[in-house]
Protein backbone atom coordinates (compact mmCIF):
# COMPACT_ATOMS: atom_id res chain seq x y z
CA UNK A 1 0.00 0.00 0.00
CA UNK A 2 1.02 3.43 -0.99
CA UNK A 3 1.06 6.25 1.67
CA UNK A 4 -0.37 8.79 -1.06
CA UNK A 5 -0.03 12.27 -0.79
CA UNK A 6 -3.60 13.27 -0.34
CA UNK A 7 -3.92 10.23 2.46
CA UNK A 8 -1.27 12.04 4.51
CA UNK A 9 -2.46 15.54 3.38
CA UNK A 10 -5.84 14.42 4.85
CA UNK A 11 -4.22 13.23 7.70
CA UNK A 12 -2.26 15.84 8.86
CA UNK A 13 -5.00 18.95 8.35
CA UNK A 14 -8.05 16.25 8.56
CA UNK A 15 -11.33 17.89 7.34
CA UNK A 16 -14.34 18.33 9.72
CA UNK A 17 -12.61 17.18 12.38
CA UNK A 18 -14.18 18.04 16.02
CA UNK A 19 -17.50 17.57 17.89
CA UNK A 20 -20.86 18.77 16.73
CA UNK A 21 -22.85 20.02 19.82
CA UNK A 22 -26.35 19.76 18.59
CA UNK A 23 -26.12 17.04 16.20
CA UNK A 24 -29.08 14.59 15.18
CA UNK A 25 -27.37 11.61 16.04
CA UNK A 26 -23.72 10.41 16.65
CA UNK A 27 -22.28 6.96 16.74
CA UNK A 28 -19.22 5.71 18.42
CA UNK A 29 -16.41 3.24 17.09
CA UNK A 30 -13.65 1.69 19.05
CA UNK A 31 -11.35 -0.74 17.53
CA UNK A 32 -9.31 -2.19 20.48
CA UNK A 33 -6.74 -3.92 17.99
CA UNK A 34 -4.82 -1.15 16.61
CA UNK A 35 -6.57 1.83 19.09
CA UNK A 36 -8.48 3.26 16.46
CA UNK A 37 -11.11 5.26 18.11
CA UNK A 38 -13.97 7.84 16.25
CA UNK A 39 -17.31 9.40 17.04
CA UNK A 40 -19.12 10.65 13.86
CA UNK A 41 -21.77 13.54 14.28
CA UNK A 42 -24.34 14.17 11.58
CA UNK A 43 -26.61 17.00 11.20
CA UNK A 44 -29.82 16.52 8.81
CA UNK A 45 -32.21 18.35 6.72
CA UNK A 46 -34.66 17.34 4.46
CA UNK A 47 -32.85 13.66 3.97
CA UNK A 48 -29.58 15.09 3.65
CA UNK A 49 -26.92 15.44 4.99
CA UNK A 50 -26.25 18.80 5.97
CA UNK A 51 -23.54 19.00 8.36
CA UNK A 52 -21.05 16.10 9.47
CA UNK A 53 -17.94 15.99 12.07
CA UNK A 54 -15.85 13.51 13.36
CA UNK A 55 -13.48 13.10 16.41
CA UNK A 56 -11.20 10.82 17.84
CA UNK A 57 -7.48 9.61 17.76
CA UNK A 58 -5.97 6.58 15.26
CA UNK A 59 -3.84 5.55 12.99
CA UNK A 60 -3.19 7.89 9.18
CA UNK A 61 -5.64 5.58 7.42
CA UNK A 62 -8.00 6.06 9.71
CA UNK A 63 -8.13 9.83 10.08
CA UNK A 64 -7.51 10.34 6.32
CA UNK A 65 -10.80 8.58 5.62
CA UNK A 66 -12.75 10.03 8.00
CA UNK A 67 -11.68 13.32 6.69
CA UNK A 68 -12.15 12.16 3.00
CA UNK A 69 -15.50 10.22 4.04
CA UNK A 70 -16.82 13.30 5.63
CA UNK A 71 -16.00 15.87 2.92
CA UNK A 72 -18.11 13.05 0.25
CA UNK A 73 -21.11 12.69 2.21
CA UNK A 74 -22.12 16.54 3.04
CA UNK A 75 -25.07 17.69 1.32
CA UNK A 76 -25.98 13.50 0.25
CA UNK A 77 -29.07 12.47 0.99
CA UNK A 78 -29.34 10.01 3.49
CA UNK A 79 -30.38 6.93 1.03
CA UNK A 80 -27.46 6.81 -0.48
CA UNK A 81 -25.22 7.04 2.38
CA UNK A 82 -26.57 4.08 3.95
CA UNK A 83 -26.02 2.47 0.35
CA UNK A 84 -21.76 3.06 0.39
CA UNK A 85 -19.94 0.33 0.53
CA UNK A 86 -16.56 -0.64 0.39
CA UNK A 87 -15.65 -0.43 -3.07
CA UNK A 88 -17.27 3.18 -3.41
CA UNK A 89 -14.77 3.84 -0.05
CA UNK A 90 -11.81 2.73 -1.96
CA UNK A 91 -12.70 5.37 -4.57
CA UNK A 92 -13.63 7.93 -1.80
CA UNK A 93 -10.15 7.14 -0.27
CA UNK A 94 -8.23 6.70 -3.43
CA UNK A 95 -6.16 3.26 -2.09
CA UNK A 96 -6.80 -0.35 -1.21
CA UNK A 97 -6.30 -0.48 2.04
CA UNK A 98 -5.54 -4.17 1.92
CA UNK A 99 -5.94 -6.72 4.03
CA UNK A 100 -4.53 -6.03 7.18
CA UNK A 101 -5.62 -2.23 7.34
CA UNK A 102 -9.25 -3.07 5.90
CA UNK A 103 -10.84 -1.34 9.39
CA UNK A 104 -8.51 0.88 9.52
CA UNK A 105 -9.92 2.45 6.42
CA UNK A 106 -13.91 1.43 7.41
CA UNK A 107 -13.73 2.49 10.72
CA UNK A 108 -15.46 6.17 9.90
CA UNK A 109 -18.03 4.74 7.37
CA UNK A 110 -19.28 1.96 9.89
CA UNK A 111 -19.33 5.04 12.71
CA UNK A 112 -21.28 7.24 9.71
CA UNK A 113 -23.90 4.53 8.77
CA UNK A 114 -24.45 3.57 11.98
CA UNK A 115 -25.64 7.42 12.89
CA UNK A 116 -27.29 7.68 9.84
CA UNK A 117 -29.49 4.10 10.93
CA UNK A 118 -30.23 5.38 14.49
CA UNK A 119 -31.42 8.33 13.22
CA UNK A 120 -34.13 6.67 10.92
CA UNK A 121 -34.61 4.06 14.17
CA UNK A 122 -33.09 1.52 12.10
CA UNK A 123 -30.96 -1.41 13.10
CA UNK A 124 -28.11 -1.56 11.09
CA UNK A 125 -27.67 -3.89 8.41
CA UNK A 126 -25.39 -6.75 7.84
CA UNK A 127 -23.49 -4.96 5.10
CA UNK A 128 -22.58 -2.53 7.87
CA UNK A 129 -21.93 -4.98 10.70
CA UNK A 130 -19.48 -6.44 8.36
CA UNK A 131 -17.40 -3.17 7.38
CA UNK B 1 33.90 -19.00 19.32
CA UNK B 2 32.53 -16.40 16.65
CA UNK B 3 28.75 -16.73 16.23
CA UNK B 4 28.73 -16.99 12.82
CA UNK B 5 25.65 -16.05 11.63
CA UNK B 6 25.85 -16.71 8.27
CA UNK B 7 26.04 -20.42 8.72
CA UNK B 8 23.01 -20.19 10.91
CA UNK B 9 20.51 -18.02 8.31
CA UNK B 10 21.68 -20.53 5.95
CA UNK B 11 19.22 -23.02 7.82
CA UNK B 12 16.52 -20.80 7.85
CA UNK B 13 14.53 -21.58 4.22
CA UNK B 14 12.06 -19.04 4.64
CA UNK B 15 14.76 -16.10 4.84
CA UNK B 16 15.40 -16.74 1.22
CA UNK B 17 12.23 -15.30 0.47
CA UNK B 18 11.96 -11.68 -0.55
CA UNK B 19 8.67 -9.72 1.15
CA UNK B 20 7.15 -7.01 -1.31
CA UNK B 21 10.26 -7.34 -3.76
CA UNK B 22 12.78 -6.65 -0.92
CA UNK B 23 14.50 -9.41 1.24
CA UNK B 24 13.04 -10.72 4.21
CA UNK B 25 14.27 -8.82 7.13
CA UNK B 26 12.07 -10.65 9.92
CA UNK B 27 12.23 -8.46 13.32
CA UNK B 28 9.00 -10.21 14.81
CA UNK B 29 10.96 -13.05 16.36
CA UNK B 30 9.47 -12.32 20.23
CA UNK B 31 5.96 -12.91 18.57
CA UNK B 32 6.99 -16.07 16.92
CA UNK B 33 10.47 -17.28 15.21
CA UNK B 34 11.10 -18.89 12.66
CA UNK B 35 12.02 -22.51 11.53
CA UNK B 36 15.02 -23.97 10.79
CA UNK B 37 15.23 -26.66 8.14
CA UNK B 38 15.95 -29.52 10.81
CA UNK B 39 12.73 -28.34 12.46
CA UNK B 40 10.72 -28.63 8.91
CA UNK B 41 12.19 -31.75 8.20
CA UNK B 42 11.57 -33.27 11.69
CA UNK B 43 8.15 -32.82 11.45
CA UNK B 44 7.88 -34.18 7.79
CA UNK B 45 9.99 -37.37 9.26
CA UNK B 46 7.43 -37.83 12.02
CA UNK B 47 4.61 -38.38 9.64
CA UNK B 48 6.16 -39.69 6.80
CA UNK B 49 7.54 -42.49 8.78
CA UNK B 50 6.76 -42.88 12.33
CA UNK B 51 3.34 -41.21 12.24
CA UNK B 52 1.54 -43.24 15.62
CA UNK B 53 -0.42 -42.61 18.69
CA UNK B 54 1.88 -42.92 21.68
CA UNK B 55 1.63 -44.81 25.40
CA UNK B 56 -0.71 -47.53 23.54
CA UNK B 57 0.59 -49.23 20.49
CA UNK B 58 2.32 -52.17 20.63
CA UNK B 59 3.94 -52.17 17.31
CA UNK B 60 7.35 -50.57 16.62
CA UNK B 61 5.78 -47.41 14.91
CA UNK B 62 4.39 -46.55 17.67
CA UNK B 63 7.00 -47.25 20.15
CA UNK B 64 9.08 -44.95 18.51
CA UNK B 65 7.02 -42.23 18.47
CA UNK B 66 6.32 -42.83 22.27
CA UNK B 67 10.26 -43.20 22.99
CA UNK B 68 10.78 -39.72 20.75
CA UNK B 69 8.16 -37.87 22.64
CA UNK B 70 9.64 -39.13 26.00
CA UNK B 71 13.16 -38.26 25.21
CA UNK B 72 11.70 -34.44 23.69
CA UNK B 73 10.50 -34.43 27.43
CA UNK B 74 14.08 -35.16 28.35
CA UNK B 75 15.49 -32.71 26.40
CA UNK B 76 13.76 -30.05 27.63
CA UNK B 77 13.72 -31.40 31.34
CA UNK B 78 17.74 -30.62 31.03
CA UNK B 79 17.41 -27.37 29.40
CA UNK B 80 15.61 -25.50 32.42
CA UNK B 81 17.60 -27.98 34.58
CA UNK B 82 14.13 -29.77 36.18
CA UNK B 83 14.39 -32.51 38.40
CA UNK B 84 13.19 -34.77 35.41
CA UNK B 85 10.64 -35.39 32.85
CA UNK B 86 8.24 -36.26 35.44
CA UNK B 87 8.21 -31.95 35.78
CA UNK B 88 7.55 -31.35 32.16
CA UNK B 89 3.53 -31.09 30.80
CA UNK B 90 3.70 -30.21 27.61
CA UNK B 91 0.42 -27.43 26.71
CA UNK B 92 -0.53 -25.69 23.73
CA UNK B 93 1.64 -22.92 24.35
CA UNK B 94 2.73 -20.40 27.42
CA UNK B 95 -0.60 -19.45 27.85
CA UNK B 96 -2.38 -22.70 28.71
CA UNK B 97 0.59 -23.55 30.67
CA UNK B 98 -0.41 -20.07 32.76
CA UNK B 99 -3.58 -21.04 32.71
CA UNK B 100 -3.37 -24.13 33.83
CA UNK B 101 -1.18 -23.04 37.11
CA UNK B 102 -4.13 -20.79 37.89
CA UNK B 103 -6.79 -22.89 37.43
CA UNK B 104 -5.37 -26.59 38.99
CA UNK B 105 -3.22 -25.41 41.95
CA UNK B 106 -3.22 -21.89 42.54
CA UNK B 107 -7.58 -22.46 42.50
CA UNK B 108 -7.14 -24.72 45.56
CA UNK B 109 -4.75 -22.83 47.58
CA UNK B 110 -6.06 -19.28 46.89
CA UNK B 111 -9.06 -18.59 48.94
CA UNK B 112 -11.03 -15.41 49.48
CA UNK B 113 -9.56 -11.86 50.31
CA UNK B 114 -6.01 -13.51 49.71
CA UNK B 115 -3.76 -11.48 47.42
CA UNK B 116 -2.33 -12.33 43.93
CA UNK B 117 0.60 -10.33 43.13
CA UNK B 118 1.79 -9.73 39.55
CA UNK B 119 3.43 -7.32 37.60
CA UNK B 120 2.15 -3.74 35.39
CA UNK B 121 4.09 -5.45 32.42
CA UNK B 122 2.96 -8.60 31.93
CA UNK B 123 1.40 -10.19 28.99
CA UNK B 124 -2.35 -10.75 28.78
CA UNK B 125 -1.60 -14.28 29.27
CA UNK B 126 -0.24 -14.28 32.67
CA UNK B 127 -2.58 -11.23 33.36
CA UNK B 128 -6.28 -12.32 32.31
CA UNK B 129 -5.91 -15.93 34.10
CA UNK B 130 -5.73 -13.92 37.26
CA UNK B 131 -8.16 -11.41 37.20
CA UNK B 132 -10.34 -14.41 36.49
CA UNK B 133 -8.86 -16.34 39.14
CA UNK B 134 -9.23 -13.46 41.39
CA UNK B 135 -12.86 -12.72 40.98
CA UNK B 136 -13.77 -16.55 40.83
CA UNK B 137 -11.90 -16.96 44.61
CA UNK B 138 -13.42 -13.53 45.98
CA UNK B 139 -9.38 -12.34 45.78
CA UNK B 140 -7.72 -8.81 45.24
CA UNK B 141 -5.07 -8.74 42.31
CA UNK B 142 -2.31 -6.39 42.70
CA UNK B 143 0.47 -5.19 40.58
CA UNK B 144 3.84 -4.44 41.35
CA UNK B 145 4.54 -0.86 39.45
CA UNK B 146 6.67 -0.69 36.94
CA UNK B 147 8.75 2.50 36.55
CA UNK B 148 8.08 4.30 33.60
CA UNK B 149 11.38 5.90 33.31
CA UNK B 150 13.63 3.14 33.58
CA UNK B 151 11.37 0.14 32.58
CA UNK B 152 12.21 -1.52 35.65
CA UNK B 153 9.55 -3.23 38.61
CA UNK B 154 9.67 -0.33 41.19
CA UNK B 155 11.69 -1.97 44.27
CA UNK B 156 9.39 -0.16 47.23
CA UNK B 157 6.20 -1.19 45.46
CA UNK B 158 7.90 -4.78 45.44
CA UNK B 159 8.45 -4.55 48.79
CA UNK B 160 5.27 -3.35 50.14
CA UNK B 161 3.04 -5.48 48.00
CA UNK B 162 5.04 -8.37 49.64
CA UNK B 163 4.71 -7.65 53.12
CA UNK B 164 1.15 -7.91 52.40
CA UNK B 165 1.82 -11.60 51.71
CA UNK B 166 0.28 -12.70 48.54
CA UNK B 167 -0.44 -16.53 47.96
CA UNK B 168 0.54 -16.19 44.64
CA UNK B 169 3.57 -14.31 43.03
CA UNK B 170 3.07 -14.35 39.13
CA UNK B 171 5.74 -12.54 37.25
CA UNK B 172 7.47 -12.77 33.69
CA UNK B 173 11.30 -13.40 33.19
CA UNK B 174 11.61 -10.99 30.55
CA UNK B 175 9.51 -8.43 29.14
CA UNK B 176 7.97 -8.89 25.46
CA UNK B 177 7.23 -4.85 25.29
CA UNK B 178 10.39 -3.20 27.70
CA UNK B 179 12.67 -5.91 27.09
CA UNK B 180 13.58 -6.05 30.72
CA UNK B 181 14.87 -8.88 32.40
CA UNK B 182 13.86 -9.71 36.23
CA UNK B 183 15.72 -10.51 38.34
CA UNK B 184 13.34 -13.59 39.10
CA UNK B 185 16.05 -15.42 41.57
CA UNK B 186 15.87 -12.98 44.06
CA UNK B 187 12.15 -11.98 43.60
CA UNK B 188 11.27 -15.59 44.11
CA UNK B 189 13.77 -15.79 47.72
CA UNK B 190 11.88 -12.72 48.65
CA UNK B 191 8.51 -14.47 47.77
CA UNK B 192 8.83 -17.37 49.23
CA UNK B 193 10.00 -15.65 52.66
CA UNK B 194 5.94 -14.26 52.50
CA UNK B 195 5.06 -17.88 51.88
CA UNK B 196 4.38 -17.29 48.00
CA UNK B 197 4.12 -19.71 45.70
CA UNK B 198 6.00 -18.68 42.26
CA UNK B 199 5.07 -18.54 38.72
CA UNK B 200 7.40 -17.50 35.92
CA UNK B 201 6.32 -17.01 32.22
CA UNK B 202 9.43 -17.84 30.55
CA UNK B 203 7.84 -16.88 26.62
CA UNK B 204 10.38 -14.26 25.90
CA UNK B 205 13.38 -15.43 28.33
CA UNK B 206 13.19 -19.33 27.52
CA UNK B 207 14.29 -18.69 23.50
CA UNK B 208 17.41 -16.88 24.43
CA UNK B 209 18.94 -17.47 28.05
CA UNK B 210 19.73 -19.96 30.01
CA UNK B 211 16.59 -20.59 32.23
CA UNK B 212 17.74 -22.88 35.79
CA UNK B 213 14.67 -23.71 37.63
CA UNK B 214 16.29 -24.90 40.70
CA UNK B 215 18.83 -22.03 40.42
CA UNK B 216 16.28 -19.47 40.18
CA UNK B 217 13.65 -21.51 42.55
CA UNK B 218 10.26 -21.31 41.16
CA UNK B 219 7.56 -23.07 41.79
CA UNK B 220 5.93 -22.92 38.00
CA UNK B 221 7.74 -21.79 34.91
CA UNK B 222 5.63 -21.47 31.54
CA UNK B 223 7.17 -21.02 28.04
CA UNK B 224 5.91 -21.69 24.09
CA UNK B 225 8.30 -24.07 21.95
CA UNK B 226 7.08 -21.91 19.10
CA UNK B 227 9.18 -18.83 20.19
CA UNK B 228 11.99 -21.04 20.49
CA UNK B 229 12.35 -22.33 16.81
CA UNK B 230 9.83 -25.10 17.74
CA UNK B 231 6.60 -25.32 16.00
CA UNK B 232 3.54 -23.68 17.11
CA UNK B 233 1.11 -25.68 19.48
CA UNK B 234 3.43 -26.94 21.67
CA UNK B 235 4.04 -25.40 25.15
CA UNK B 236 5.56 -26.41 28.59
CA UNK B 237 4.23 -26.14 32.61
CA UNK B 238 7.12 -27.13 34.49
CA UNK B 239 6.40 -27.50 38.41
CA UNK B 240 7.88 -28.87 41.43
CA UNK B 241 7.40 -32.53 41.64
CA UNK B 242 5.50 -32.22 45.37
CA UNK B 243 3.31 -29.46 43.82
CA UNK B 244 2.57 -31.75 41.02
CA UNK B 245 1.88 -34.61 42.81
CA UNK B 246 -1.11 -33.03 45.43
CA UNK B 247 -2.17 -31.07 42.60
CA UNK B 248 -5.59 -32.41 40.90
CA UNK B 249 -5.87 -32.33 36.96
CA UNK B 250 -7.65 -30.02 35.30
CA UNK B 251 -9.12 -32.37 32.59
CA UNK B 252 -9.69 -36.32 32.47
CA UNK B 253 -9.90 -38.73 30.13
CA UNK B 254 -7.41 -40.91 28.26
CA UNK B 255 -3.71 -40.96 29.01
CA UNK B 256 -4.22 -39.44 32.71
CA UNK B 257 -5.37 -42.61 34.12
CA UNK B 258 -4.18 -45.87 35.18
CA UNK B 259 -7.14 -47.49 36.35
CA UNK B 260 -10.81 -46.62 36.00
CA UNK B 261 -13.63 -49.09 37.46
CA UNK B 262 -17.18 -47.75 36.50
CA UNK B 263 -16.78 -45.52 40.41
CA UNK B 264 -13.74 -44.33 40.41
CA UNK B 265 -10.13 -43.99 38.80
CA UNK B 266 -6.31 -43.75 39.83
CA UNK B 267 -4.50 -40.93 38.37
CA UNK B 268 -1.77 -41.79 36.18
CA UNK B 269 1.94 -41.24 37.58
CA UNK B 270 3.63 -37.89 36.48
CA UNK B 271 3.79 -35.53 33.97
CA UNK B 272 1.09 -38.08 32.07
CA UNK B 273 -1.68 -36.98 34.86
CA UNK B 274 -2.11 -33.70 33.57
CA UNK B 275 -2.21 -34.95 29.60
CA UNK B 276 -5.36 -36.14 29.09
CA UNK B 277 -6.18 -37.44 25.93
CA UNK B 278 -3.83 -37.61 22.20
CA UNK B 279 -1.14 -35.17 23.03
CA UNK B 280 0.64 -33.06 19.83
CA UNK B 281 3.04 -35.72 19.21
CA UNK B 282 4.58 -34.26 16.30
CA UNK B 283 5.02 -30.78 18.34
CA UNK B 284 5.99 -32.09 21.40
CA UNK B 285 8.79 -34.70 19.15
CA UNK B 286 9.78 -31.73 17.27
CA UNK B 287 10.52 -29.11 20.07
CA UNK B 288 13.57 -31.83 20.97
CA UNK B 289 14.51 -31.27 17.80
CA UNK B 290 14.74 -27.27 18.24
CA UNK B 291 16.30 -27.59 21.58
CA UNK B 292 18.91 -29.62 19.41
CA UNK B 293 19.42 -26.90 17.54
CA UNK B 294 19.42 -24.07 20.30
CA UNK B 295 22.06 -26.36 22.59
CA UNK B 296 24.00 -26.97 18.94
CA UNK B 297 24.79 -22.93 19.13
CA UNK B 298 24.48 -22.63 23.00
CA UNK B 299 22.13 -20.38 25.35
CA UNK B 300 25.21 -18.44 26.16
CA UNK B 301 26.41 -17.73 22.71
CA UNK B 302 22.64 -16.42 21.97
CA UNK B 303 22.42 -14.12 24.71
CA UNK B 304 25.76 -12.00 24.19
CA UNK B 305 24.90 -12.25 19.70
CA UNK B 306 21.42 -10.85 21.32
CA UNK B 307 22.76 -8.56 23.64
CA UNK B 308 25.14 -7.44 20.78
CA UNK B 309 21.94 -6.62 18.41
CA UNK B 310 20.17 -4.98 21.03
CA UNK B 311 22.93 -2.74 22.04
CA UNK B 312 23.30 -1.58 17.92
CA UNK B 313 19.67 -1.08 17.68
CA UNK B 314 19.40 1.61 20.56
CA UNK B 315 22.29 3.22 19.38
CA UNK B 316 21.27 3.26 16.39
CA UNK B 317 17.87 4.30 17.43
CA UNK B 318 19.59 6.77 19.45
CA UNK B 319 21.29 8.93 16.78
CA UNK B 320 17.52 9.79 15.37
CA UNK B 321 15.55 12.88 16.35
CA UNK B 322 12.11 12.57 17.50
CA UNK B 323 12.29 8.75 17.82
CA UNK B 324 11.46 7.28 21.88
CA UNK B 325 12.71 4.08 22.87
CA UNK B 326 11.12 2.09 25.64
CA UNK B 327 12.47 -0.06 28.75
CA UNK B 328 15.91 -0.22 30.55
CA UNK B 329 19.02 2.51 28.24
CA UNK B 330 22.05 1.70 26.56
CA UNK B 331 23.80 1.32 29.68
CA UNK B 332 21.88 -1.29 31.20
CA UNK B 333 21.54 -3.15 27.56
CA UNK B 334 23.31 -6.54 29.43
CA UNK B 335 20.17 -7.10 31.49
CA UNK B 336 17.66 -6.60 28.47
CA UNK B 337 15.71 -9.46 26.26
CA UNK B 338 16.14 -8.72 22.43
CA UNK B 339 14.07 -6.83 21.09
CA UNK B 340 13.14 -2.90 21.53
CA UNK B 341 9.73 -0.80 21.44
CA UNK B 342 9.76 2.38 19.90
CA UNK B 343 7.22 4.97 18.85
CA UNK B 344 8.29 8.48 16.43
CA UNK B 345 6.60 11.39 16.82
CA UNK B 346 3.06 10.15 17.63
CA UNK B 347 2.63 8.40 14.32
CA UNK B 348 0.50 5.35 14.69
CA UNK B 349 2.44 2.21 14.86
CA UNK B 350 0.57 0.71 12.42
CA UNK B 351 1.38 3.46 10.21
CA UNK B 352 4.83 3.09 10.63
CA UNK B 353 4.69 -1.20 10.63
CA UNK B 354 3.12 -0.72 7.04
CA UNK B 355 6.25 1.28 5.73
CA UNK B 356 8.66 -1.23 7.29
CA UNK B 357 6.29 -3.84 5.38
CA UNK B 358 6.71 -2.15 2.15
CA UNK B 359 10.35 -2.12 2.60
CA UNK B 360 10.46 -6.19 3.19
CA UNK B 361 11.17 -5.31 7.24
CA UNK B 362 8.29 -7.53 9.68
CA UNK B 363 8.03 -5.45 12.75
CA UNK B 364 5.18 -5.84 15.22
CA UNK B 365 2.81 -2.97 16.10
CA UNK B 366 0.02 -2.31 18.72
CA UNK B 367 -0.08 -2.96 22.36
CA UNK B 368 1.88 -6.35 22.16
CA UNK B 369 -1.01 -8.15 24.43
CA UNK B 370 -0.11 -5.99 27.27
CA UNK B 371 -2.36 -3.79 26.74
CA UNK B 372 -2.42 -2.27 30.77
CA UNK B 373 1.44 -1.58 30.28
CA UNK B 374 1.76 0.26 26.89
CA UNK B 375 -2.19 2.01 27.50
CA UNK B 376 -1.79 2.85 31.17
CA UNK B 377 1.77 2.54 32.49
CA UNK B 378 3.75 3.93 29.28
CA UNK B 379 0.81 6.09 27.99
CA UNK B 380 0.74 5.31 23.92
CA UNK B 381 -1.93 3.82 22.20
CA UNK B 382 0.17 1.81 20.01
CA UNK B 383 4.52 0.92 19.98
CA UNK B 384 6.39 -0.16 17.24
CA UNK B 385 8.38 -3.06 18.29
CA UNK B 386 11.78 -4.82 16.57
CA UNK B 387 12.89 -7.90 17.87
CA UNK B 388 15.76 -10.30 17.53
CA UNK B 389 17.36 -13.99 17.27
CA UNK B 390 19.99 -15.80 16.10
CA UNK B 391 19.59 -15.16 12.81
CA UNK B 392 19.43 -11.46 12.29
CA UNK B 393 22.34 -9.04 11.60
CA UNK B 394 23.17 -5.43 11.83
CA UNK B 395 22.15 -4.68 8.36
CA UNK B 396 19.31 -5.51 9.09
CA UNK B 397 18.94 -3.12 11.72
CA UNK B 398 20.58 -0.38 9.37
CA UNK B 399 17.79 -1.73 7.26
CA UNK B 400 15.25 -0.71 10.02
CA UNK B 401 16.49 2.74 11.08
CA UNK B 402 16.38 3.80 6.96
CA UNK B 403 12.87 2.83 6.95
CA UNK B 404 12.29 4.87 10.26
CA UNK B 405 13.74 7.65 7.87
CA UNK B 406 11.26 6.88 5.21
CA UNK B 407 8.56 7.02 8.12
CA UNK B 408 9.72 10.02 8.82
CA UNK B 409 10.09 11.77 5.75
CA UNK B 410 6.82 10.27 4.53
CA UNK B 411 4.91 11.88 7.64
CA UNK B 412 6.84 14.77 7.77
CA UNK B 413 8.78 14.48 10.96
CA UNK B 414 12.04 16.17 11.61
C1 LIG C 1 5.96 -12.42 27.93
C2 LIG C 1 5.00 -13.31 27.21
N1 LIG C 1 4.26 -14.16 27.91
C3 LIG C 1 3.39 -14.98 27.32
C4 LIG C 1 3.22 -15.00 25.96
C5 LIG C 1 2.20 -15.92 25.38
O1 LIG C 1 2.75 -16.83 24.51
P1 LIG C 1 1.79 -17.77 23.68
O2 LIG C 1 0.95 -16.89 22.84
O3 LIG C 1 2.72 -18.61 22.88
O4 LIG C 1 0.99 -18.55 24.64
C6 LIG C 1 3.97 -14.13 25.19
C7 LIG C 1 3.79 -14.10 23.72
O5 LIG C 1 3.93 -13.11 23.07
C8 LIG C 1 4.89 -13.27 25.82
O6 LIG C 1 5.63 -12.42 25.12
Amino acid sequence: MDYAGELISNYEHPHNRGRMSKADSSFHEFNPLCGDDLTIYIRIRDGRIEDVKFDGSGCAISIAAASMLTDEVKGKPISKVEAIGFEELKGIIGIDPGPVRLKCATISLKALKKAVFLYEHKKPDGATENL
Amino acid sequence: MRFDVERIRADFPILQRKMNGKPLAYLDSAATSQKPLAVIEAISDYYSTYNANIHRGIYELSEKATEKYAESKEKVAKLINAGGVENIIYTRNATEALNLAALTYASHKVRKGDRILITEMEHHSNLVPWQLLAKKQKAVLEYIRVDKRTGLLDGTSLNESLEREPAIVSLTQASNVLGTINDVKSITRMAHGHGATVIVDGAQSAPRMRVDVKDIGCDFLAFSGHKMLGPTGIGVMYAKRDILEETEPLLGGGDMILKVTLKAHMWNELPWKFEAGTPNIEGGIVLGTAIDYLNGIGLGAIDSYESELTRYALARLSELKNVETFGPGLKDAKNRAGLVAFSINGIHAHDIAQVFNDNGIAIRAGHHCAMPLVREVLGKDSLARMSFYVYNTKDEIDRAVDAIEKVKKIFRVE
